[in-house]
């Protein structure tokens, strides 16, 4: 298929991932911030860390509270990362591959577009639980769209890849930024805050009922475990990471466990690094470093992505005037 | 709703005759919408413009920087062309683009009809169309105008005449094709009554034209269709035609020419492209024949069409045969080279660079339509009727300056259809663009085609940018046939 195409199924999944991811957050720190009333003024600011993009919200908005927050990740046209920016992207990416996915995949990106695109920040705002929802259940309804209504080729793949990578890295980062904040209240084991906090951080991963299936207690180590080692939850970073594998080894043609090119190879290591992992390893390491040198190796892998698929170099490209015919 | 009170004002309506009565085929269709209850019609054309909007069928304005994308757009009362009517255009149609054709194949190699002093050489070499580079070239099987939108007129007495050749990327078809699904959605009742031809075979019938262009030896032949990008404002058409046909979609810098073939860059090296649908003009193709500042062109791509290393469609230079001068002279030019009468006449237009003409013109301008033979989409045009004085004298001083570049038209009173303002219907004029493919083997005329109206009361301009809108446009079947879009659609479930 063509470079250009890969690369926009890729990055238009990508976008469609973040959005929801974002709405997530927001929806999960709105009800932990009802039901702690306390507590709310400082949990904004750790879901814009969550983002990575504090550095611009600072510029942009300075103090953190609910009103700036929802606006800088939900709607703001200036922030790259917003929901609607977001949106925005991914539909335009679809708009300039549109004869590539399937119809009813553009449709439900274009109408998710123009939901966001009509939202008035007030009514929304008005029934936050609904407008996130809303947008979760778009995100959902094109990954279910995308599944039945496209070819599970090459093109499907880069789509999978792209919206596993960006997953991976959002379970981590919600983590990273949360397990830190939280850590304090583990004092205060069996109070009822403890359990409405750390309930929280599994409901930014929608992870809360299949948490309490597999682990039951509230703990933050299983939490931990959960959202990262998990093989079967698919928001847990290892699920991503393998069924990542998975569609990079179909892009390929590599067999499981081999590699043909850069990008596979660090994907693949990854993996390993992670098939292998234990839980008390990783603390022993350092929770937060662990979780930052995963980042940065998800990354890098999506660095290397591009070089290999998006824009090769080809090796017998010579420019045509020193051809001879 | 009901069609009682329509008023035809004395044009030629395409559904009643100056009596106010249905025309024979119409009957039907405004039967059925005189029985929908109140409001449900209005009803219907909300939901087919939401439908649109969902499907993202839009085009772009540029001149609209906040707003960049507009739905086309659509008038739910379709205009109907009966059987008989249909029989000659397809004909006439066929007649000039087989005539059109044989001109521009002349015109770059033998150049027969100039040195015979039919067509004015000085005229021809000296169109904006006309391509230099484009001499001695010989595209496949001797076609060069693969895809033509011909947009006709019908005046008051109720007869077609061809008001333009567009015989470079004439855009358009894809509204065909999604007005006439939305219809289908939105009417299934009216639709199954009437006897309409249908439309949807066009991308396979595009994409057969295409593969038979290959060059030889090809077994697989692949076809891509070319966009300058998604800014470009028929950017939809060009994903449309795209995903039906099922290739793919490529931009300029997808493709590149290496070892004199041309190729497209994919995520596994490079593949060979073998036809390209371009729609992108003659100038931006290719930095080293045609502008140099191109930056959306494939350098080198000109060099492998000559060699044959790839097939264009169409082919560069055949905007020559577009010029609004050199269509003065088409009746000519079918007469020459093929022995025959127009079937459609063209409109009777005034050539500014002919003295008697001019000096017509310039007396009567404000009785003509004045339009420069370099413009289109409704651009550097004067509807005299309707103009100011100021207006007229400016054109007056641009045509004594500039003769060559203006002709004249009496201002047609273009037939008109219902359509829906409000609660009521009212008339509108209206054009109409049918698409013809030109094979190797046959010629195609889509039986149907783009009919673009004049939303705004009293305009006789249709184009999109000014404040035109389309319709469904069906062709009849000859009394007696069944609706075989109909029954297709039921065959679909």
């Amino acid at each position: 298929m063509l470079s250009r195409v890969a690369n926009s199924i890729y990055w238009l999944n990508r976008y469609i991932e973040r959005a929801e991811n974002v709405a997530r957050f927001i929806d999960a720190n709105f009800h932990m911030t009802l039901d702690i009333p306390d507590s709310a003024s400082d949990q904004w600011q750790p879901l814009i860390n969550t983002t990575g993009d504090h550095e611009l919200f600072k510029e942009l908005y300075g103090e953190s509270n609910r009103e700036s927050a929802i606006e800088f990740l939900v709607f703001a046209r200036n922030n790259p990362n917003s929901i609607y920016s977001c949106v925005r992207a991914a539909r335009e990416n679809a708009r300039s591959v549109r004869e590539y996915i399937s119809s009813e995949m553009w449709e439900q990106i274009n109408t998710f577009y123009l939901m966001i695109n009509n939202a008035a920040r007030e009514v929304s705002m008005d029934l936050p639980h609904k407008f996130f929802v809303d947008i979760m259940n778009a995100s959902h309804g094109f990954i279910g769209i995308t599944d039945s209504t496209m070819n599970h080729g090459e093109g499907w793949h880069f789509g999978r890849l792209g919206r596993m990578l960006e997953r991976a890295d959002k379970t981590s980062r919600i983590l990273d930024v949360k397990y830190f904040i939280l850590l304090p209240s583990v004092d205060y084991v069996g109070s009822s805050y403890d359990n409405i906090l750390w309930g929280a951080l599994l409901r930014s991963a929608s992870a809360f009922e299949m948490y309490r299936k597999r682990h039951g207690r509230i703990d933050h180590k299983r939490i931990v475990e959960f959202l990262l080692l998990d093989q079967h939850f698919p928001r847990a970073v290892h699920y991503c990471i393998v069924t990542a594998m998975i569609s990079m080894n179909n892009i390929t043609g590599s067999p499981r466990g081999g590699y043909s090119n850069k990008a596979e190879q660090s994907l693949g290591r990854l993996l390993s690094e992670f098939n292998f992992a234990a839980l008390e390893d990783i603390f022993n390491y350092g929770l937060h470093e662990y979780l930052d040198s995963t980042q940065t190796r998800i990354n890098a892998v999506g660095e290397e992505i591009q070089e290999v698929f998006f824009s090769p170099q080809f090796a017998d490209a010579v420019p045509e005037a020193k051809t001879l015919d | 709703m009901r069609f009682d009170g329509y008023d035809t004002e004395g044009f030629y309506d395409e559904l009643f005759d100056p009596q106010g009565n249905p025309r024979p085929g119409a009957d039907l269709l405004i039967q059925r919408i005189n029985a929908l209850p109140e409001s449900e019609l209005q009803r219907r054309q909300k939901a087919a413009e939401g439908a649109l909007l969902n499907l993202g069928i839009t085009f772009n304005v540029y001149s609209n920087e906040a707003q960049t994308e507009k739905i086309f757009p659509f008038d739910i009362v379709p205009r109907i062309v009966q059987a008989k009517e249909w029989e000659v255009l397809e004909r006439g149609l066929k007649q000039r683009i087989s005539a059109l054709n044989s001109f521009i194949d002349d015109v770059y190699n033998d150049q027969k009809i100039l040195k015979e002093g039919v067509v004015p050489a000085d005229l021809v070499l000296s169109a904006e169309g006309f391509r230099q580079p484009c001499i001695g070239l010989e595209p496949p099987c001797g076609i060069w105008c693969h895809i033509t939108g011909t947009d006709l007129v019908k005046d008051s007495s109720g007869e077609f005449f061809v008001l333009e050749d567009n015989l470079r990327c004439p855009s358009g078809v894809s509204y065909v094709l999604e007005n006439r699904l939305i219809m289908k959605r939105t009417f299934p009742m009216v639709f199954e009554a009437c006897s309409v031809q249908p439309v949807t075979d066009y991308p396979s019938r595009l994409l057969e034209m295409l593969q038979e262009m290959a060059p030889p030896g090809v077994r697989a032949p692949m076809v891509v269709v070319w966009t300058p990008g998604i800014y470009n404002s028929a950017y939809f058409e060009h994903s449309f035609l795209a995903q039906q046909m099922g290739v793919p979609l490529v931009e300029g810098s997808d493709l590149l020419v290496h070892r004199g073939e041309v190729m497209m860059r994919t995520t596994k090296g490079l593949e060979r492209v073998d036809v390209i649908y371009r729609r992108i003009d003659d100038d931006f193709m290719d930095p080293k024949t045609f502008r140099a500042d191109s930056m959306l062109g494939v350098p080198g791509l000109m060099k492998a069409y000559r060699k044959g290393k790839v097939a264009l469609a169409n082919a560069p230079g055949t905007g020559v045969a577009d010029d609004k001068a050199v269509y003065a002279y088409v009746p000519e030019i079918i007469r020459y080279y093929l022995g025959e009468e127009p079937i459609i006449n063209n409109v009777p237009t005034y050539a500014c660079w002919r003295d008697d003409d001019r000096q017509y013109v310039l007396e009567n301008l404000d009785q003509l339509v004045v339009k420069a033979v370099n413009e289109s989409g409704g651009y550097g045009m004067l509807v005299g009727p309707h103009a100011t004085a100021a207006e007229r004298e400016e054109f007056a001083r641009r045509i004594k300056a500039k003769p060559r570049t203006y002709i004249a038209q009496p201002t047609l009173g273009l037939s008109r259809v219902p359509v829906l303002v409000d609660d009521h219907f009212e008339g509108r004029h209206v054009d109409l663009r049918p698409y013809i493919l030109f094979g190797s083997r046959s010629i195609y005329v889509l039986p149907g085609g783009l009919t673009r109206v004049a939303l705004k009361k009293g305009s006789l301009v249709v184009n999109s940018s000014q404040g035109g809108g389309s319709k469904d446009t069906w062709v009849l079947n000859t009394e007696g046939g069944t609706s075989s879009e109909s029954m297709r659609q039921s065959q679909e479930g």
